[in-house]
């Protein structure tokens, strides 16, 4: 065990830094630029100089790096400021899928636009009738020569709006049990009978939207892994979906630390109160201990392992964390604490929308319960919860609507 | 970098576990519980012959001169047993303590025979109620002799000699003190606890004979050291503990039916479960860190140890009372052994300073690298 670096990898971490010290995006090439366009503009600057994705193989655009580089690299990264986002689903839930069962052809088309930024990709799996319960879900697939005909809807899908292709889970067969009747492809957003519309949210932004198929056409070609066997290779994304979220981000300790110690109570310095210091050693712990987790799964990873289902931790206690930082850092502020206004806001307001954000994140993928079951069943080996759909045809399955 | 305990020291582990699983059963633990002994005798014989109270001297001095890493991997296998042996005051505390401050008289004196498990060691810090600081510490030096009280002592009835802090009126207000136990200056009474399982004593000091250990009116930043070094040993005692109990509740669980199915197909005990694992794998990395930082000495190990200190406190208190509730009524008898861990994660989440007291020290750690 050892938490230095080896001469190699000092010298590989003073690259990283001396490349991102001089290629950080500044105020003003960000200026008038949205979300997306910042997101890509840095994308694009990481990929010209070999530091996009970099643990992927070169030819998918990465740069062959080690998995104790790339947590090199994410420690360096992150502690610089630079446009964050758009690009999770891709690089980290559709990039390994594509990496597991897509044919080498597609991977050396689709994944170095995927590394460059050039690609965004979203997430199509998740149904009004099929969120937790994601293998309920029932957009349908037909069969038509060397084409598939999608028809039915999606919804919560983050990003569609800007999204240029998709991971797509959809049922081929509503006559066995619902696991068994799933099929998984790949689309183009642009494809004809698409049609998006944005969701509301509670933070009032639309992040997400609903998603509807009206006889859309895949290619065959477009399939990833076996007719039926849609259920196992989604189980790849998922897996993966865990790592890429990660804990969250948003508000960290540290900015709750440097809060408590500006703000007064009862005219000394708020981190002098042994009740604050109490709390924020406790999220210091749990910060830590993701962390350290994070790099033990990284050693694993580095082994040849799979992402496991103990990487449900990190968004498990991550969200939680967030969620009650933010309204702890609500209430430091006292009675100004409501006040979102940028001008006047603590921040410009960013413990708000940590707070107001919190709640989708312990919901999004996988709920805090779900992440729970999965512990419980797949790393503690407890028995799965009693299911009435087991074994049975979907189509005979009880539903809401029903 | 590199995250993980070597291959060697995945096989100590193994090791250590098969050892202790044959002399350390459950009944081992309950009848230091129930009976009259202060610890297992035996079964400390056997972990001093392991080298296991060697392994963190240099060779010098009699020890093995393994790297703290191996005294971790040991110290989590202990606690999983709920060991009832004096192996952290001798080894976590004693030991250290020696290593840290003793002069080269001291150092011969005593760690060839804390090597070996000829003699046992203990820390003498706590006066009575309270948290302990230089400027509440009754007990004093004087003309080569030590007075006072300190209860309760971890082993303070069975080891050979304590290193006490001791009130001064210099420096950062305490020094520390190598006083032999066996004097008739000297009077040791066991004291009741909580976990019976690790005897405690009062000592009284009535002008016994006593050595400085280190420079007098540096023993409050000595203890302090003494005790950033002993929690990362402790944490990982307690992160063994942890998931022992985490284990047995899954056991029982497992084999227990209700309403015609195992106990362990109910969602409110395998969310309580998971919850368990979580605190668990927190701590446990956690403790990788403060692992690391012990075996270096790195600059960070006052911020590593206070944070894998408090979250093991967590982790072992939480596990060890759901898995009394896991267990239903059985949990709760004198019969089932629910109580060793419960009662030991309560001793061990005190027995250096409380949860409180590391948080405080967790913060302190921060605020001391901003400054620097
Ligand atoms: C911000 C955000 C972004 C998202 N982005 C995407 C995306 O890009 N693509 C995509 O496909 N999906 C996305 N989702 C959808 C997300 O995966 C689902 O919302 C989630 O899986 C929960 O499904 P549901 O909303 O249908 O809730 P439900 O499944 O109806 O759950 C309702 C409640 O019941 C509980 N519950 C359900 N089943 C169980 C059970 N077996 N045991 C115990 N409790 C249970 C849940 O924990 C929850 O508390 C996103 C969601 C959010 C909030």
């Amino acid at each position: 065990m050892d938490f230095s670096d080896t001469p190699e990898e000092a010298a590989f971490r003073r690259e990283a830094r001396e490349w991102l010290q001089a290629n950080v995006p500044s105020k003003d090439e960000l200026e008038g630029l949205d979300e997306v366009q910042r997101a890509k503009l840095w994308q694009m600057r990481k990929y010209e100089a070999g530091w996009a994705c970099i643990r992927w193989p070169r030819e998918y655009g990465g740069r062959g790096a080690s998995a104790m580089e790339q947590v090199i690299w994410n420690q360096e990264e992150s502690s610089v400021r630079v446009p964050q986002g758009v690009f999770a689903i891709g690089q980290g839930m559709a990039a390994p899928t594509m990496m597991a069962w897509a044919t080498e052809e597609q991977k050396l088309r689709y994944l170095p636009p995927l590394a460059s930024g050039e690609h965004i990709w979203c997430q199509l799996f998740s149904e009004p009738a099929g969120g937790s319960d994601l293998a309920a879900l029932r957009t349908r697939a037909e069969k038509d020569g060397d084409e598939w005909v999608i028809n039915g809807q999606k919804i919560w899908t983050s990003g569609a709006q800007f999204s240029n292709y998709a991971i797509l889970v959809v049922r081929t067969d509503p006559e066995v049990p619902k696991h068994k009747g799933l099929t998984y492809f790949f689309i183009d957003m642009k494809s004809p009978g698409i049609e998006i519309k944005p969701i509301r949210q509670i933070s009032g932004e639309s992040n997400f939207n609903e998603v509807y198929f009206t006889d859309v056409r895949i290619p065959d070609e477009q399939r990833l892994g076996a007719v039926g066997q849609g259920w196992q290779v989604a189980i790849t994304t998922l897996m993966n979906e865990r790592l890429a979220i990660g804990s969250g981000g948003g508000l960290g300790f540290r900015q709750v630390f440097e809060l408590a110690q500006r703000i007064e109570i009862d005219g000394r310095p708020a981190i002098e109160d042994r009740s604050v210091r109490a709390r924020l050693a406790d999220w210091y712990v749990q910060e830590s201990g993701l962390r350290f987790t994070g790099y033990r799964a990284m050693s694993a990873l580095s082994r040849g392992e799979m992402p496991g289902p103990e990487n449900s931790i990190g968004k498990l206690v991550g969200a939680s964390k967030s969620q009650d930082m933010a309204s702890f850092a609500i209430d430091l502020l006292e009675m100004s604490g409501i006040v979102t206004d940028p001008e006047l806001a603590w921040r410009s307001g960013m413990v708000h929308d940590t707070f107001m954000g919190a709640p989708g994140l312990r919901i999004a993928g996988g709920t805090d319960e779900i992440m729970l079951n999965i512990l419980a069943e797949r790393v503690l080996g407890m028995p799965q919860d009693v299911r009435v759909d087991k074994g049975i045809p979907f189509s005979q399955v009880p539903t809401s609507a029903s | 970098m590199n995250f993980e305990f070597s291959e060697e020291q995945n096989l100590l582990r193994e090791q250590a576990a098969g050892f202790l699983q044959d002399q350390c059963p459950p009944s081992a633990v309950r009848a230091i519980l129930e009976g009259a002994a202060s610890f297992d005798t035996e079964l400390f014989r056997g972990i001093a012959e392991m080298g296991w109270t060697a392994a963190a001297i240099p060779e010098k001095h009699g020890g093995l001169g393994l790297s703290y890493l191996e005294l971790c991997v040991i110290a989590e296998e202990l606690g999983r047993v709920v060991a009832p042996v004096p192996f952290s005051s001798s080894v976590y505390l004693a030991t250290e303590a020696l290593l840290l401050a003793g002069n080269d008289a001291q150092r011969e004196a005593w760690l060839p025979k804390l090597a070996s498990g000829a003699a046992i060691g203990t820390f003498a810090l706590a006066e009575g109620t309270g948290q302990p600081s230089p400027n509440r510490l009754e007990t004093a030096y004087e003309n080569g002799c030590l007075n006072g009280t300190k209860v309760p002592v971890a082993d303070g009835d069975i080891a050979d000699f304590a290193v006490a802090v001791a009130r001064c009126g210099r420096g950062d207000g305490a020094s520390l003190y190598l006083v032999p136990l066996d004097a008739d200056t000297v009077t040791r009474t066991t004291v009741a606890t909580l976990d019976p399982t690790r005897s405690h004593a009062r000592i009284d000091f009535d002008n016994a004979r006593a050595e400085s250990l280190g420079a007098a009116g540096e023993g409050w930043g000595l203890t302090r050291r003494i005790l950033d070094r002993a929690a990362v040993l402790f944490a990982w005692e307690q992160v063994g503990g942890a998931n022992a109990a985490l284990e047995q509740a899954k056991e029982y669980a497992m084999g227990r039916y209700a309403f015609g199915r195992p106990i362990a197909g109910f969602q409110a005990i395998k969310h309580k479960l998971a919850n368990i694992y979580v605190k668990n794998t927190l701590a446990r990395s956690n403790c990788y860190y403060g692992a690391w930082a012990l075996s270096t000495d790195a600059s960070e190990l006052p911020l590593a140890a206070a944070t894998a200190r408090v979250s093991a406190i967590q982790a072992y208190y939480f596990a060890s009372k759901e898995n009394i509730q896991t267990h239903g009524g059985m949990g709760f008898t004198w019969e089932f052994d629910c109580q060793f861990h419960y009662r030991r994660a309560k001793l061990l989440s005190v027995n250096i300073g409380s949860e409180r007291t590391w948080q405080d020290r967790l913060i302190s750690a921060i605020e001391a690298g901003q400054a620097a």
